[in-house]
C-alpha cells in the first residue's frame, strides 16, 4: 500500500514537473522600456490582459534609463542581443535593426489608417511602406508657468501671442519681485531649443533636404539663448553645467520653485501632478511666438521591433494588442499622454487628471495643431540626434564661456557634417 | 580540555597534510612524464599556457582589435562591415592649425581632452604625492589615535568612485552643503561647479581626497621599514629634524616614492568615473578628460565615431605604456 502511494506521488511529481516545464515554454519576449511618467509601468499593467488571451506568450518589461537606451541598445544590438521590442526616440542608426511588421500584423490597414503619421517617422523614405513600431505618445514641447509666483509679484501672465521677449520680461520681473533665483529654464537638449529656434525662422534643411542648420534665425535664437544664460535669466548649470551632447532637464528646479518659467514638454504632466501637486500652481502655456511661428516640437517615443528577435510572430501580437483601440485608450488614459491614434484623438481620452492637469493637457493639444511643418520635418529626420546632440554640446560650451557663439555655430555645423559623413561611409 | 583541543588539532594537521601528499603524489606521474616528453626547458609552457590564453583573449586580443578599428571608419560596429580609412582616424585627431589652441582643431574636444588631462596629471600627482607623504610622516608618528587617524585617512580607498563623486556632488552643487553653510556664516555663495577654474580644482581635490589614503599606507611600509638605529645616529650627531628629513628619510624612502609618483601617474591618466559623475565633463568641456573623450566618441553620439575612439585610445595607450615602463623600473630600483 505504501508502495503504491509512493508510485503516485511520483507519479504526481513528474505531472507537477511536467507542467511547470510547459509554463516555462511560454515563448518570451523582452521589452526595453524607459519612462517619462509611467509608461513602463502602464505597459506591465496590461500584460494580464494580454497574457490571459494569450497563455502561450510571457511579456518582460526591462525598464532602464533612458540615457541608457540611447547608448546601450544599438551596441545591443550590433552585437545581436538585443530586447524583441525597445521604447526608443532614437529612430537613426538603429533603423538598419527595425523588424517590418506588416506582413505579421492582424489588421496593417487599421495601423495606416490610425498611426499613419508617426509611422513614417520610422521610415527611411517616402517610397518605404514599413510598419517598424508602435508610437507610445505623441508629445509637443511647450512651457510650464508657476502662475503662483505670477500671482504673488502680481504681474500680469503673457497672453497666447506673447513673443519670447514678452516672456523674459514678464518672468524677469516675477523672479524678482519673488525673490526666486531663476526667470527661465530650458531642458538642455537640442530638440527643446529647435521650437523656439523654428519660431524665429530656422529652417534647418536646405532647398535639396540636406541639414542646413545654422541659419541667420537660428543664430539670433542661439546669441540669445546665450545672452539670457550669462545675465542670469536662466540656470547656466542646465546647460552649462556639464559636457557632450547629453539631456539634463530642469524640472527639478521648477518643482521646488526655483524657476518661474520651464520649457519642457507634455510627457511632463504626470510627473508634475505627482511631484508639484498643490504646492503651487502651474499651468501650461501656448508657445511664445517668433517672426515665423508659435512653434513647439512635436516628438514620442515608440515600440519599435527588431529584426534580431527570435519571436517575430508574437512580437507582432503583442504590439496588435497595445495598438488596439480600447488597450491604447486605457494605456494612453493611464499615462497621461497625446494619442498617436487618429480615430482616439477625435473621440478623446478619459484622462482622469487633475483640473491643472486636463488644462495642461488642453493647451498641449491645441499646441500639437499650432506645430510648424518645418518642427515636423525635423522631427521627422532620421538623423535628427546628429542635429539636436551639438546643439546641446556647443551652447553648452557658450553657455559656459569655454568658447563664443559664434565659434559655437560653426561647431555645430562642423559636427553635423562630419557626423553625416561618417554614417555615408559604407 | 585543552589536551582534547590539542589532540584534535594535530589530527587535522595530520589529515591535511595527507590530504596534500595525496595531491602532489596524485600530479607526480603526470609531471614526471610531461619532463620526459617536453623536457626541462619546455615543461615551464605547461604552467604558463594558461595564463598566457587568459592574458591573449583579455588583452592582446582587444588591442589587436582597437588597432583594426582605428584604421577603419564609418558607423557600423561589426569589424566586416567596416571600410578601411588607413590613418585617416589618426590624421583628423592632429588636424590642428596650432596645437596650443584646441579650438583651431579639427577634433577640438580631443585636444581639450589632453590638454586638461595633462593640467590634472601635474596638479594632482604632485598635490598628491606631497600631501600623502605628509600624512605617511604624521601617521608615522606615535600620535594620539594613531590607528583611528589611519583608519579615516585609508576609508575613502575603499568607497566606489561613483559614491565618491555623489557625495561630493551633493556638498558642491548651487544649493549644496557647502553654499548652505557659507550662507549660514553670512559669507558669499559661489557655484563651485560651475565655474571652469574651481570645476577643474574641485576635480584635483575629489580625486587626491578619495585615493590619497592608498598611497599614503605604501608611503607608510617605506616609513616603517627604514632601520630605527639609522635615526638613532643621527639623534647622537644632533642632526636636525630637517636634516634628518632630507639626508635620511626621503633617500630611504625614494623608491617608494618613485613607485607611488608611477602608480598616481597612471591612475591619473585614466581619470573618468568621478569626474563624469561629479561634473559630466563641464562646465562646457572644461573637465573633459581623454578617457571621456574617447567614451563620448565611442558610445553617447547617435553616430557612433568608434574608429576615431580607438585611435584616439590607442594614443593614451601609449602614454600608458610608456607609464608602465618608468613603473617597471621604479619598481626595479626598489629591489636592489
Amino acid at each position: 500500500m505504501k508502495r503504491t502511494h509512493g508510485i503516485r506521488a511520483l507519479l504526481a511529481g513528474i505531472a507537477l514537473v511536467a507542467l511547470g516545464t510547459g509554463a516555462n515554454a511560454a515563448t518570451e519576449i523582452r521589452i526595453a522600456c524607459y519612462s517619462d511618467g509611467n509608461e513602463c509601468e502602464a505597459t506591465q499593467a496590461l500584460l494580464p490582459k494580454f497574457e490571459k488571451d494569450h497563455p502561450d506568450i510571457k511579456v518582460v518589461v526591462d525598464k532602464q534609463a533612458y540615457k541608457a537606451i540611447l547608448e546601450s541598445l544599438p551596441v545591443q544590438l550590433a552585437a545581436g542581443q538585443g530586447p524583441d521590442i525597445a521604447r526608443t526616440t532614437d529612430f537613426g542608426i538603429i533603423s538598419q535593426y527595425f523588424l517590418d511588421l506588416r506582413p505579421l500584423l492582424k489588421d496593417a490597414a487599421y495601423w495606416d489608417a490610425n498611426y499613419g503619421p508617426t509611422l513614417d517617422w520610422l521610415r527611411a523614405d517616402p517610397s518605404d511602406k514599413g510598419i517598424y513600431g508602435l508610437p507610445t505618445q505623441i508629445t509637443v514641447s511647450a512651457p510650464f508657468v508657476n502662475k503662483t509666483l505670477f500671482e504673488q509679484a502680481k504681474v500680469e501672465m503673457p497672453g497666447p501671442k506673447a513673443s519670447w521677449g514678452d516672456w523674459v520680461k514678464a518672468t524677469r520681473a516675477v523672479a524678482k519681485a519673488t525673490n526666486v533665483p531663476f526667470a527661465m529654464a530650458w531642458d538642455r537638449s537640442g530638440h527643446r531649443f529647435s521650437g523656439p529656434a523654428i519660431s524665429a525662422g530656422a529652417k534647418y534643411f536646405a532647398a535639396d533636404g540636406t541639414p542646413a542648420v545654422v541659419d541667420d534665425a537660428f543664430k539670433a535664437m542661439a546669441k540669445s539663448f546665450v545672452g539670457w544664460n550669462q545675465d542670469g535669466t536662466m540656470p547656466k548649470e542646465v546647460w552649462g553645467g556639464q559636457g557632450g551632447g547629453g539631456y539634463r532637464d530642469a524640472f527639478e528646479e521648477f518643482a521646488n520653485g526655483q524657476i518661474v518659467l520651464y520649457l519642457s514638454g507634455s510627457w511632463n504632466i504626470a510627473r508634475m501632478e505627482k511631484q508639484i501637486g498643490t504646492g503651487f500652481d502651474w499651468v501650461a502655456v501656448a508657445n511664445p511666438c517668433g517672426p515665423a511661428a508659435c512653434s513647439g516640437m512635436p516628438g514620442g517615443a515608440e515600440f519599435v521591433a527588431f529584426k534580431t528577435s527570435k519571436h517575430p510572430k508574437e512580437v507582432a501580437e503583442f504590439l496588435d494588442f497595445m495598438a488596439s483601440e480600447p488597450i491604447y485608450a486605457e494605456w494612453m488614459s493611464m499615462t497621461r499622454n497625446i494619442p498617436a491614434n487618429a480615430a482616439l484623438q477625435k473621440k478623446g481620452i478619459d484622462y482622469k487628471l487633475s483640473p491643472a492637469g486636463s488644462a495642461a493637457m488642453n493647451v498641449f493639444v491645441q499646441q500639437g495643431a499650432l506645430l510648424s511643418p518645418v518642427a515636423y520635418r525635423l522631427q521627422g529626420y532620421r538623423y535628427k540626434q546628429v542635429i539636436f546632440n551639438p546643439i546641446a554640446d556647443r551652447l553648452g560650451q557658450a553657455v559656459a564661456g569655454q568658447i563664443t557663439v559664434d565659434q559655437a555655430l560653426d561647431r555645430i555645423s562642423a559636427d553635423i557634417k562630419d557626423q553625416l559623413a561618417t554614417v555615408a561611409k559604407k | 580540555m585543552s589536551d582534547t583541543v590539542a589532540a584534535r588539532s594535530g589530527t587535522l594537521a595530520r589529515l591535511g597534510a595527507s590530504l596534500i601528499g595525496l595531491v602532489f603524489n596524485l600530479a607526480e606521474r603526470p609531471m614526471a612524464l610531461a619532463q620526459r616528453v617536453l623536457g626541462p626547458r619546455r615543461l615551464p609552457w605547461v604552467f604558463l599556457t594558461p595564463n598566457l590564453v587568459v592574458f591573449g583573449i583579455f588583452t592582446f586580443l582587444p588591442i589587436a582589435i582597437d588597432v583594426y578599428y582605428s584604421l577603419t571608419g564609418g558607423a557600423q560596429l561589426l569589424p566586416a562591415d567596416r571600410p578601411f580609412v588607413g590613418a585617416q582616424n589618426f590624421r583628423e585627431l592632429f588636424e590642428c592649425e596650432s596645437y596650443l589652441d584646441p579650438t583651431s582643431c579639427r577634433r577640438d574636444l580631443f585636444w581639450f581632452g589632453i590638454y586638461n588631462t595633462a593640467e590634472f596629471v601635474v596638479l594632482q600627482v604632485g598635490l598628491m604625492v606631497v600631501f600623502s607623504l605628509m600624512t605617511a610622516l604624521v601617521l608615522n608618528r606615535k600620535i594620539l589615535g594613531r590607528g583611528f587617524f589611519r583608519a579615516v585617512f585609508f576609508y575613502p580607498v575603499l568607497l566606489s568612485p561613483v559614491v565618491v563623486a555623489l557625495i561630493w556632488k551633493w556638498i558642491l552643487q548651487r544649493q549644496g552643503l557647502l553654499n548652505a553653510a557659507l550662507d549660514g556664516a553670512g559669507l558669499s555663495t559661489v557655484n563651485w561647479l560651475l565655474d571652469a577654474h574651481w570645476a577643474f580644482g574641485w576635480t584635483v581635490f575629489v580625486s587626491i581626497w578619495a585615493h590619497m589614503g592608498f598611497y599614503t599606507l605604501i608611503l607608510l611600509a617605506g616609513l616603517q621599514a627604514i632601520p630605527r638605529d639609522v635615526y638613532e645616529a643621527a639623534e647622537m650627531d644632533s642632526a636636525g629634524p630637517w636634516r634628518v628629513f632630507r639626508r635620511i628619510t626621503l633617500p630611504l624612502l625614494g623608491p617608494n616614492l618613485a613607485v607611488v609618483v608611477v602608480l598616481a601617474l597612471i591612475r591619473a591618466v585614466q581619470i573618468f568615473d568621478e569626474v563624469y559623475v561629479l561634473t559630466g565633463g563641464g562646465p562646457g568641456s572644461a573637465t573633459t578628460f581623454m578617457v571621456q573623450y574617447i567614451f563620448q566618441t565611442a558610445f553617447t553620439q547617435q553616430v557612433r565615431q568608434y574608429g576615431l575612439a580607438a585611435a584616439a585610445s590607442l594614443l593614451l595607450a601609449g602614454v600608458l605604456f610608456g607609464l608602465t615602463l618608468l613603473q617597471l623600473r621604479a619598481m626595479r630600483s626598489k629591489d636592489r
